[in-house]
């Protein structure tokens, strides 16, 4: 469990996180804004959370984290830059032609273990790289996170009927289901639920949680349960934090305006006043 | 004639390899028979991977433990490995620079009647496009086992492609055989055959036929689809002056596509490219199919004499 300052820190960095997204997809001219600020307190808190070292990316004690929904780049770009793994004039070239940071990530940035972009790639990429480390009798464990309406793809099925068999219980899966995808509601576009149930039915010890819930987070991140993979479905609102994005689908990609993302700003700092 | 199925040399070889050498890891989709694994799953159980019929997440969780280091090779049908898994072929394994390799077994029209599903007519059409992915087709079991040996010394993102038939064995010597290096037979310059797989002996049965009538050609076994050896098609284009292309593929995009990529825009010469032709291929054996589109030794002679009245017609106007 967190404590209450532990709690603080983690709302303030996510709304900084969260600030500092917007802004570069503002500047960059465009991006998946809806579904990376969703991820935002999952993605913060599994910072703080899992093994790395970006002085040492490829260090052999790290976890293994996977941004299958590799669309929301910009969240993840957004703390790559905070944790030192870009640096932050990398940073600024986003939009801009040839920059390292495209659209979606590739392993060419330093912290970045697998070149996503096209759905359904992340459980079986973590799949295979938890089967290999159980092999090699290694401790480090393998974080995927997946969007909701990117179950679609019956690619994701297979690989869990994979990571079940192998009883890769050195892997989580989060998926951020925030109940939107760009044509609409994820329900109306193709119906998920019941996913707790589908995903027990698959062989995960699945919990379902508050996205937004720091204590929430921290606490799924750490069950573990012999010789299955654990599944956190973290609740999510789409474009959490900019109010005018809120849950609206159209959001799922778009480019703030100047005024939205001086509104959010001042949304943000008054957020951290009250938390001060 | 000496025959050995390519699929029989990866399993004798690999279960050996990887008695030693405890990374390499052999993914199967409920193919491990068709693929001829024997005793491997058995022996090997640790270094054996069951993926149930899910070719797409077979490739990339192969992809996923080469990441870690494993050298993978991921075993099934072609026609299933190179379409039902392009994709994943070509986001987690080249894309990726994952060097995973991927061996499509009965390829082509080897699967015969059970048709067109079954049949890989378009792979290499689909294999070769993608950008740092190594395209081979081995004509015989000594080419196969000298590939796999290059790809176990250096990975790469690799696709090969394998009959399911035992083959002739043309080659004794390992050292011969080299990714991206073509093998020249003969040294006739009226015409040459530029052929992959289980039709360049065929085309060397041909080659023997026009011999017979004064005629001598070259044959080039073009193991390697991606990179081409495009100095050998230089040379024997410079040297013949026509050039046939013969393959187990669509006429589109093949081995014949690749070659005529390269001789349209450097050394323009007549071409014939011979294949399966764009339209649905009768039920029946792979050497029954053959001879309905005349790609037995007789039909490619003829089509040799016919292309050589082309060149001496083109070089008389």
């Amino acid at each position: 469990m967190l404590n209450e300052q532990q709690i603080k820190k983690l709302k303030i960095q996510a709304s900084g996180i969260c600030e500092k997204t917007v802004e570069l997809i503002y500047h960059g001219g465009g991006g998946h804004i809806g579904g990376d600020l969703s991820e935002v307190d999952v993605m913060v808190t599994l910072f703080n959370y899992i093994k790395y070292d970006p002085k040492n990316p490829q260090w052999s004690g790290r976890d293994y984290f996977i941004l299958s929904k590799g669309h929301s780049s910009e969240t993840y770009y957004t703390l790559l830059s905070e944790y030192g793994y870009i640096d932050r004039k990398e940073l600024d070239t986003y939009g801009t032609f040839g920059s390292l940071l495209g659209g979606h990530p590739n392993k060419k940035i330093a912290g970045v273990e697998a070149n996503t972009g096209s759905l359904g790639h992340g459980l079986g990429m973590a799949t295979g790289i938890a089967l290999a480390l159980k092999k090699n009798r290694k401790e480090n464990r393998v974080y995927v996170l997946t969007g909701d309406g990117e179950l679609g793809e019956g690619s994701n099925w297979e690989a869990l009927m994979s990571a079940s068999k192998y009883k890769l219980d050195n892997m989580t899966w989060i998926v951020d289901r925030n109940f939107l995808q760009i044509s609409g509601k994820t329900e109306t576009v193709m119906p998920l639920e019941n996913l707790k149930e589908k995903a027990e039915a698959f062989g995960f010890k699945t919990v379902e949680i508050n996205g937004h819930n720091f204590d929430q987070i921290f606490t799924a991140l750490n069950i573990r349960e012999k010789d299955r993979p654990v599944c956190i479905i973290a609740d999510t609102v789409k474009g959490k934090g900019l109010a005018c994005a809120e849950n609206k689908a159209e959001w799922h990609h778009k480019t703030p305006t100047k005024e939205q993302l001086e509104q959010l700003k001042k949304d943000m700092a008054e957020y951290r006043k009250e938390l001060a | 004639m000496e025959k050995e199925a390519c699929s029989s040399a990866f399993s004798k070889m690999i279960l050996e390899e990887a008695k030693i050498n405890k990374d390499i890891m052999v993914v199967c989709t409920d193919s491990r028979g068709s693929a001829k694994m024997g005793t491997y799953p058995d022996e090997l159980p640790e270094q054996f991977v069951e993926m149930g019929i899910a070719e797409q997440n077979a490739i990339t969780v192969s992809a996923g433990m080469s990441y870690i280091g494993k050298k993978v090779f991921v075993i099934g049908p072609a026609s299933f490995y190179s379409m039902r898994s392009a994709e994943q072929v070509k986001v987690d394994v080249a894309y990726s620079h994952n060097n995973v390799t991927v061996i499509g077994i009965s390829g082509g029209i080897s699967y015969g009647a059970l048709g067109a599903t079954h049949h890989s007519l378009q792979d290499i059409a689909l294999m070769r496009a993608i950008p740092n992915l190594t395209v081979e087709i081995p004509s015989d079991a000594t080419q196969m086992r000298a590939i796999i040996a290059e790809l176990l010394k250096a990975g790469r993102p690799t696709y090969i492609r394998i009959g399911r038939n035992a083959v002739p064995v043309l080659y004794h010597d390992m050292s011969e055989i080299k990714i991206g290096k073509s093998n020249r037979w003969f040294s006739g310059h009226d015409a040459a055959i530029i052929a992959c797989g289980q039709l360049v002996c065929k085309a060397l049965e041909a080659a023997e036929l026009l011999k017979k009538e004064g005629i001598d050609i070259t044959v080039v076994d073009m193991h390697t689809i991606k990179p081409l050896d495009t100095s050998m098609i230089g040379s024997v284009a410079k040297e013949c002056q026509c050039i046939l292309t013969l393959e187990e593929h669509s006429i589109y995009g093949g081995l014949g596509g690749a070659v005529s990529e390269f001789i349209t825009q450097n050394i323009p010469v007549p071409m014939k490219i011979c294949g399966i032709p764009d339209e649905d291929v009768p039920n029946g054996t792979d050497e029954e199919v053959f001879k309905y589109y005349r790609m037995d030794p007789e039909g490619i002679a003829k089509k040799v004499k016919d292309l050589i009245t082309i060149k001496t017609t083109c070089k008389n106007e």
